[in-house]
């Protein structure tokens, strides 16, 4: 297979579970396929997710068959660090030019970790959100695939760099390494670049930087998973007191002109996911779940019934007004109940924004995608670009998998 | 194939500074098998060491004994005619090797207990290798490529025309006179683009014609299914008249005990005058693959009394609305209920899910749009359900004139003169309501088709439905949330109403999908290759027929439904329904069935090659057999975490727990190891396990042989199975230490030595 693989070719940007399905779907009918990502890894957002709803199951397992597929499956290649610079020609004959960005480590890791033991700079995890400090030559998490170091060069002084580079013994560390760019033909293009956290700070009343007791529903991931910053217990940042209370901010920044109009579908399945998280650890914290609607709808709705019955859980119907920073390292959520119309002001160990889905490409149009009015990109098979998952529409990891297995026949479709 | 072996050590990743590279080498020539060593296999001079010895050697069967064989697969791929087998020596030996505590310095000596867990990971793989074999992907005669639609809805219509542009055939079969199924009845579709706040024409009529026009699509009305035989890429289909009895119509599953009785004439054969579910119809048509997308029926709303379903007059379903809304028989004031469950439950009706908030939505529409001046739409919720892009419909409702729409227990619906009368408490209007209107809309919920019927009328040993599927309330759904098209039916795949209540939108998405996944099986088949999760595994089972005993295990725990049977009970293979999880090998008691590079020799030989000291109490022997999907990942993390991990343990990977013969535990035990643990996926409702059944079956077959221990006078105890998510890597270690302390303190196995 070379880059010029010709008819029937796709190009997947962004592998995360959508993405990687799609690839995948259409490799094992026999089509060649290129998939890219921008991180040093596959498996995008759920890699970061500690459970799956509702069956409370770990993503990595459905990303270990995928990766499993991906490597016994020799009609697909992947990139990592890679991103789309331009796109030219049109159905039947795409011309991408492509950018490798470098990871400093090269194609000999063995993952054996001697650079990062000898490794003496740190960095902010990206994986975790910045929760806790990691060494700058690291594998970003333990299913890393492909599961190969990366050196955060910038990050590193000249002796650290020195002493990552001697302790290699298999030569992996090119501190040269360059972006490198490259072109590929194809004859459709699968966008499936997923989404980012809503920015909690641009919620102005929700005071995010307030306090290290606001924290993001994906930051709850990860103090909630065994590989976290807090090694799976649930402990406010800041100064790693047990929570006794708890609050879920519904809808922040979804639903909400100001910020994004669409709703991001999984928040309140989320937010009942993290509840359990939650009850596992303290049985007896009190909870309290601002929402608008609580959107659990069909299969869903067994799953909610378990968590609305937990006497330590109150649900208040009401948008959040404001959240106060208080002394002891709490926060007090203040909303009007819409049922009583009474004001609420609840004070609480920690606070849980369960911010939504904000569409991660940001040069669609750019690369000539046809983008809506919040930032997803618009599926237009006649035109060879097809948009899948989170890129296309605000779902959740199951619908993902539909539409992304559903933009694998429409792209296998144009070469034929 | 002559197999010429070439085994090789790698010393890198610290494997050369724990183990003894000469007695490793030792255990190697033991076989008869030289092994060279490397300091790093993995590497362009590491590969060439071995490409080297395949050029001058024509060695043809590698053994690498460096890392774990989820990593490196590319560097140790050495061509389609070498094979290659691997044995891990870093994650399961030199990682998990203790840190030194804090002040000590490492020892120079090694432990006597790591290298003799390192010998037997390269005994094992040795054996591996030697037993293995190069596969032949299974080819079929003749491989049938059309693809049956089974319902000429939204969802098939959409499957088969996204079928038949990707250039395959397609038969729609439909048990109404026309096509279009209930989207016919509908007056406006959903909005599907961005400001998402215009309901929009409905596409079907257009849809109906671009079928119809298609050279490549055979349109069945007035049909139906009556039995689905064969296999993918062989499925043999018999189409009737809709509504009629067939001799072909697909049997029912009976049991071995009904069986039984029917012969004795003590029950009536529910298959009198059906032809045998494994006779083939000479007059049937072949398919490659069957999408089932017979859609839904508008559930029962009766029960709720409270509500005068069916005892008060204009009291009506959503899809009745939608009738009448065509016909424009709209009235002025409508109430919509979305709850049914007044002050004690605010879920939505039986068979709900977010289309039916956007049904009452759309509808409240039409009230408004019909009666400009006078219309009122009062939509009462306990949550509105408008999930992603949604919302902006529902922002647009909110909005208009004449809708009212507030949150609201609804705890009465009666007659009030000519009209209705409507009351609601806990509303957002801080009072009890009573709204007087003309007619009230149940926000009723779509039942699938397959709730009551089997509708897929497979004619296969296992009977002629999906399996299972009151775990999804009855609709044709997936129980993996990464994996939506996983059925248990290879070669079939659902979409639309039968998945679950869908938007026309979603259910093109998803019939898209299955007609992928359709394509996908047919395609598989003609490589002869495995569909997920083992996609692309050339191998199937291969059974030694003439010394089965015609038990019946294999056939009847088959996952999948693969095995049909004979008259007298030999089982009849389907390699193209096969997954190749190995269920059928972990059943079979007389060990005939077998895959080219997994068999009961194989796995067997390995447990046999782990070396078992008789005279040394402190040196226990613990076989565990390791699901390699799920538990054998978590294991490679443990040690990718320097976990520490218990040395009286070797650890064999299997495909899944499902394929554990026990006979591997009996040779466990009777070569005097002291116990036996399987480490398998979660089972029960929410069951993790990738072939569905694997390994809630290890465990019952276990439990057996905890019985048949107990026969020998060995503790039941000493064989286990613990269930492993991928991500419990961290307390795998003392789940492990946990049941070797159970053995440590039931002493050795006193078999040992005999």
């Amino acid at each position: 297979m070379s880059n010029t693989a010709g008819n029937g070719a796709v190009l997947v940007v962004g592998g995360g579970i959508s993405g990687l399905t799609a690839a995948l779907e259409a490799a094992e009918v026999g089509n060649d396929v290129f998939v890219i990502d921008k991180n040093p890894y596959f498996g995008g957002r759920v890699a970061q997710l500690n459970q799956y709803f509702p069956k409370l199951c770990p993503p990595t397992c459905g990303l270990e068959i995928n990766f499993k597929r991906l490597k016994d499956n020799r009609k697909i290649r992947s990139y990592s660090m890679t991103t789309v610079k331009s796109v030219s020609g049109g159905p039947g004959n795409f011309t991408v030019e492509l950018e490798t960005a470098p990871r400093f480590v090269n194609s000999n890791c063995t993952a054996c970790g001697d650079c990062a033991a000898a490794c003496t700079d740190e960095i902010d995890d990206p994986f975790n959100f910045g929760m806790r400090k990691i060494k700058a030559a690291y594998l970003p998490h333990e299913m890393a695939f492909p599961r190969r170091f990366v050196l955060a060069k910038d990050a590193c002084s000249d002796e650290c760099l020195a002493a990552v580079k001697a302790s290699c013994k298999y030569n992996a560390i090119d501190t040269e390494m360059q972006t490198e760019t490259f072109t590929l033909q194809v004859s459709s293009i699968i966008w499936s670049t997923g989404w980012n956290p809503y920015e909690a700070e641009k919620i102005d009343n929700l005071k995010f930087n307030s306090s290290p007791a606001i924290i993001t529903n994906m930051m709850m991931e990860r103090l909630a998973a065994d590989n976290g910053p807090t090694a799976g217990k649930i402990l406010r940042p800041g100064d790693d007191k047990e929570p006794e209370s708890f609050a879920f901010v519904q809808c922040a920044g979804s639903r909400d002109e100001n910020h994004m109009e669409h709703c991001s579908y999984i928040c309140c399945m989320a937010t009942f996911k993290q509840i359990s998280y939650i009850r596992e650890q303290y049985p007896e914290a009190k909870i309290y779940v601002f929402y608008i609607d609580l959107r659990t709808p069909g299969k869903y709705e067994s799953f909610r019934e378990k968590f609305t019955a937990d006497e330590n859980t109150t649900f208040i119907k009401g948008k959040v007004a404001d959240i106060i920073a208080e002394g002891d390292g709490g926060v007090t959520v203040v909303a009007e109940d819409t049922l009583s119309a009474k004001k609420i002001q609840q004070k609480v160990d920690m606070c849980v924004l369960a911010t939504g889905m904000k569409p991660a490409m940001e040069q669609g149009e750019q690369l000539g995608l046809t983008v809506d009015g919040n930032g997803f990109i618009v599926s237009e098979p006649e035109k060879g670009m097809i948009s899948a998952g989170c890129a296309k529409a605000a779902v959740d990891v199951y619908s993902s998998g539909q539409s992304s297995t559903a933009a694998a026949l429409k792209a296998i479709q144009i070469g034929r | 194939m002559d197999k010429v072996y070439g085994a090789y050590l790698c010393t890198g990743c610290g494997i050369g500074d724990v183990l003894d590279v000469d007695g490793l080498k030792g255990a190697a020539s033991e076989t008869g098998i030289e092994m060279k060593e490397h300091d790093c296999l993995c590497g362009a001079a590491g590969r060439a060491f071995i490409e080297q010895d395949i050029a001058d050697n024509g060695v043809n069967t590698v053994v690498v004994c460096a890392c774990s064989p989820r990593v490196m697969q590319e560097e140790f791929n050495f061509g389609e005619s070498t094979i290659t087998v691997r044995g891990n020596l870093r994650e399961h030996v030199a990682w998990t090797v203790a840190e030194p505590a804090e002040g000590e310095e490492a020892s120079e000596e090694t432990d006597e207990f790591i290298q003799e867990m390192g010998e037997d990971y390269v005994r094992m793989a040795v054996t591996r290798a030697q037993k293995t074999e190069m596969p032949e992907p299974y080819q079929m005669e003749t491989l049938h490529r059309e693809i049956l639609v089974m319902g000429g809805g939204i969802a098939g219509l959409t499957a088969a025309g996204e079928a038949a542009k990707a250039g395959y055939k397609v038969t729609i079969v439909e048990k109404e006179a026309v096509l279009g199924g209930k989207a016919l009845g509908w007056r406006k579709m959903f909005p599907t683009s961005y400001p998402y706040n215009a309901l929009e024409e409905p596409n079907i009529e257009q849809m109906v014609a671009e079928v119809q026009a298609n050279a490549n699509i055979t349109v069945r009305t007035g049909a139906e299914v009556a039995r689905v035989a064969g296999a993918p890429g062989a499925f043999n289909v018999t189409i009737k008249e809709a509504g009629v009895a067939s001799e072909w119509d697909a049997p029912a599953k009976v049991t071995v005990d009904e069986q039984e009785k029917i012969d004795k004439g003590e029950l009536e054969d529910p298959n009198a005058g059906m032809i045998k579910y494994t006779e083939l119809n000479p007059d049937g048509q072949m398919f490659g693959a069957v999408v089932l997308a017979t859609g839904w029926k508008p559930a029962d709303v009766s029960e709720f009394e409270h509500l005068g379903y069916g005892q008060v007059q204009n009291v009506v379903t959503n899809a009745e609305f939608e009738r009448l809304a065509k016909q424009g028989k709209v009235p002025a004031k409508v109430a919509f209920v979305l709850s049914p469950g007044a002050k004690e439950s605010d879920k939505d009706f039986p068979f709900c899910n977010s289309v039916t908030s956007m049904v009452a939505l759309k509808q409240a529409n039409y009230v408004v749009e019909d009666n400009p001046e006078t219309g009122q739409a009062f939509i009462l919720y306990q949550h509105m359900r408008t999930p992603g892009n949604a919302e902006l419909f529902y922002k647009g409702m909110q909005a208009k004139d004449g809708v009212f729409m507030t949150k609201a227990a609804v705890t009465k619906v009666e007659a009030n003169g000519s009209g209705l009368a409507v009351t609601a408490e806990d509303s957002l209007l801080g009072e009890d309501l009573v709204i007087d209107v003309d007619m009230v809309v149940l926000a009723a919920g779509m039942e699938p088709t397959t709730a009551e019927e089997p509708m897929i009328n497979l004619a296969y040993r296992q009977g002629p439905a999906f399996l299972d599927l009151d775990l999804f309330d009855g609709y044709a759904d997936s129980h993996f949330i990464c994996f939506p098209y996983e059925t248990r039916r290879t070669g079939v795949y659902t979409c639309g109403g039968v998945r679950k209540a869908e938007t026309m939108e979603e259910t093109m998405d998803d019939a898209t999908g299955a007609a992928l996944k359709a394509i996908q099986c047919i395609e598989s088949a003609n490589r002869g290759v495995s569909v997920h999760p083992r996609s692309g595994d050339q191998t199937y089972p291969d059974f030694f027929m003439s010394r089965c005993t015609q038990c019946k295990r294999c056939t009847e725990e088959c996952p999948f439904g693969a095995l049909d049977d004979d008259e007298k009970g030999t089982p009849l293979p389907n390699p193209t329904r096969c997954r190749r999880c190995g269920t059928c090998m972990g059943a079979c008691p007389e060990r005939i069935i077998n895959f080219a590079d997994y068999s009961i020799d194989m796995i067997g030989s390995m447990v046999k090659a782990i070396e078992v000291p008789d005279d040394d109490e402190d040196k226990l022997r613990i076989a565990v057999f390791v699901c390699e999907n799920d538990a054998y990942p978590a294991l490679d993390m443990s040690g990718m975490h320097r976990n520490k991990m218990n040395t009286l343990v070797r650890f064999i990977p299997v495909r899944c727990l499902g394929s554990v013969n026990m006979v591997w535990i009996k040779d466990a035990m009777s070569s005097g190891m002291d116990g036996a643990l399987l480490l398998g996926c979660k089972y029960g409702d929410d069951y993790q396990c990738h072939f569905v059944k694997g390994s809630e079956i290890a465990t019952k077959r276990m439990e057996n042989i905890g019985e048949t221990l107990g026969s020998l006078g060995l503790e039941p105890e000493r064989c286990g199975v613990r269930e492993i998510a991928i991500s419990d890597y961290d307390k795998v270690p003392a789940i492990i230490d946990e049941f070797v302390e159970e053995i440590i303190e039931m002493g050795p196995n006193p078999f040992k030595g005999f």
